[in-house]
């Protein structure tokens, strides 16, 4: 690298420098490592247990078989139950989808009237809210197994779409929150003197404008619910268990021969919702993330 | 902190009241969840409830059986270990890695996406991921093995004494890339004179990271501080996948003990005990925090 004379600008660097051999090096050997775990699990999930017994795991599979993958999604076993994470993975749908919907329906419109619509006292429960968010959940376990008996929900799905509200409320609440308060307020106060009320205006004007904060918003609790475990494993019964909590029972059962091809054919099934949800977002799920990274 | 305008005044409690209806899901949580019943839970670790809770009050009781339980010590000596040591290398390795794809280089997006990419996924397939390339017999230990250095020795999951660094292999596997967005973000936001002014000074790269952006970027390490650690404190499905905490008891972590002693082993007041040692480290980490993120600030 010769130095040259001209300082303005940035300096233009040789495509093969040796700063960027290490540079690009280093890169490269770390994603393999990163990518090494899925790499695996798909590798080992397309052989025969014959072929992992005596092979590699990091060598491809000789012979392609899909047959793990079915035998994971319909005839993998449970204790005495045999009918593969199929049912996990519906019991999983049947939680997430209405516990996208409740809790961001809560927090938007709590984030709306807490950004557009102060009251005396909302900013105190606002914090108590955020600091509650770094509360263990093992301290609110308990207390929310009385409360939903109390109700008569504990057990069943609806207790579980219940707990994940509860507990998405800080998170997204801060999220809504932050977005309505940077739409600018001369918006509100038009709808305002043209009449519309807190009802309206939400419909007719911030939900429309926010659909990006909505999709982040899914994003999150999508991936999130889905990947749950702990309270998935605490109020809800067997039959209903999500799809984390019965992968978990089907790997780690102890009876039987282990087929690792089949444990990482059910591993991948699992993994697969968040995974396409991560690769078609991109840059969204970056934001959402992040959401919760920017108020520090 | 004004309700926006409103013409007339009606009473005080149906002012705004669209808003307050709203705001109830808020309240409640708040109120009767996050602060009722931590309180409940508190008062509870002072009880000798078993099956159920009971309000015979025991005093300090269920806390001097916890600390002379070898599973709750074992447990903590691991929260220990594995915090301590995903600590440093969630932020060393974070850092580095935004470092790096700060370097104006070509396929950020790629690189960003595959370092990311398990953070997507839950802690349960990270664990089970991680059990099987981890196996002895079929894994890591056997390949190497196989390639000729036949002492090679890397079975951390059935090895009482290194197991807890095995599952933070796969912890920081699943975490880091959080981290290195947030600290990407951080990176970005710094101006590029503070570069050009490092660069005619005749400062070296690595030398302005630590001298210059790090010190500047001492927010984001903060807020990355507080993820990581409220992360380390809730470990729990990953350790349940992974190990279920064997061999024996030797990777048992605090979060697992509660659940252990709440809905397995019907010891309610051992249980709650627990949650409240939890919740006691997390107010020990957070009260220096907020101290120094707001306490300051309004003195200043």
């Amino acid at each position: 690298m010769v130095d040259a004379v001209i300082p303005r600008g940035p300096k233009p660097r040789p495509r093969f420098s040796r700063t960027n051999i290490m540079l690009y090096g280093t890169l490269i050997v770390v994603a393999a490592y990163y990518a090494l775990p899925l790499y695996v699990m798909i590798v080992t999930s397309l052989k025969g247990m014959p072929e992992i017994r005596i092979g590699n795991i990091f060598a491809p599979p000789v012979e392609v078989t899909y047959q793990p993958w079915v035998k994971a999604w319909s005839e993998a076993c449970t204790g005495i139950n045999c009918e593969g994470l199929s049912r996990g993975f519906w019991n999983s749908v049947q939680i997430l989808i209405p516990s996208v919907i409740l809790s961001i329906a809560i927090a938007s419109v709590n984030g709306y009237a807490l950004a557009n619509w102060k009251f005396k006292g909302s900013e105190v429960f606002f914090t108590i809210l955020i600091v509650g968010a770094f509360i263990p959940y093992q301290v609110m376990l308990y207390p929310l197994v009385i409360i939903l008996r109390e109700m008569g929900l504990y057990g069943n799905i609806w207790g579980l779409v219940l707990v994940h509200t509860i507990f998405g409320m800080p998170i997204l609440t801060l999220l809504f929150r932050n977005y309505f308060t940077s739409v600018p307020e001369e918006l509100f106060k038009a709808a305002r003197v043209d009449g519309a009320g807190f009802w309206g205006i939400y419909f007719r004007i911030m939900l429309p404008m926010s659909l990006p904060i909505f999709v982040v918003a899914i994003i999150l609790q999508v991936t999130g619910i889905w990947n749950d475990f702990l309270f998935g494993v605490i109020y809800t019964k067997p039959a209903d268990y999500p799809m984390t909590v019965q992968l978990n029972n089907i790997v780690n059962s102890v009876q039987g021969v282990k087929e690792y091809n089949v444990n990482m054919a059910a591993t991948l099934l699992t993994g697969l919702v968040p995974l396409i949800i991560y690769f078609a977002s991109g840059k969204l799920f970056v934001r959402g993330i992040a959401a919760g990274a920017v108020k520090g | 902190m004004s309700s926006s305008s409103n013409a007339r005044k009606p009473s005080g409690l149906f002012r705004n009241l669209s808003a307050k209806i709203a705001s109830v899901p808020m309240v409640l949580t708040a109120l009767v969840v996050f602060v009722g019943g931590t309180a409940w839970t508190v008062l509870y670790s002072f009880t000798s409830s078993k099956l159920l809770p009971k309000t015979n009050f025991v005093g300090l009781d269920q806390y001097e059986r916890l600390w002379s339980t070898r599973r709750w010590l074992i447990s903590i000596e691991n929260l220990a270990v594995y915090g301590f040591f995903s600590m440093i290398f969630t932020l060393v390795i974070g850092f580095t890695l935004a470092a790096l794809l700060d370097r104006k280089i070509r396929g950020e997006n790629v690189f960003r996406t595959i370092f990311l990419y398990p953070f997507a996924l839950s802690f349960v397939v990270t664990g089970l991921a991680w059990q099987w390339i981890l196996n002895p017999d079929l894994g890591v230990q056997s390949v190497v093995r196989s390639l000729g250095w036949e002492s090679f020795t890397f079975n951390p999951l059935n090895d009482p004494d290194i197991v807890i660094y095995g599952i933070l292999i796969a912890g920081l596997w699943q975490g880091t890339g959080l981290i290195m967005v947030i600290m990407l973000a951080g990176l970005r936001g710094i101006d590029e004179d503070i570069w050009k002014a490092a660069r005619v000074d005749g400062i070296g790269t690595v030398k302005t990271y630590i001298r210059v952006i790090i010190p500047m970027m001492r927010p984001v390490f903060v807020t990355a501080l507080v993820l990581i650690a409220s992360g380390i404190i809730k470990i729990y499905d990953l350790v349940v996948a992974q190990t279920n905490g064997g061999p024996g008891i030797a990777s048992e972590v605090p979060a697992k003990y509660v659940i252990n002693y709440m809905f397995r082993a019907q010891n309610l007041g051992q249980g709650f005990a627990a949650s409240t040692m939890m919740l006691v480290s997390v107010i020990v980490i957070l009260i220096p925090w907020a101290y120094l993120e707001f306490g300051g600030k309004k003195r200043g």
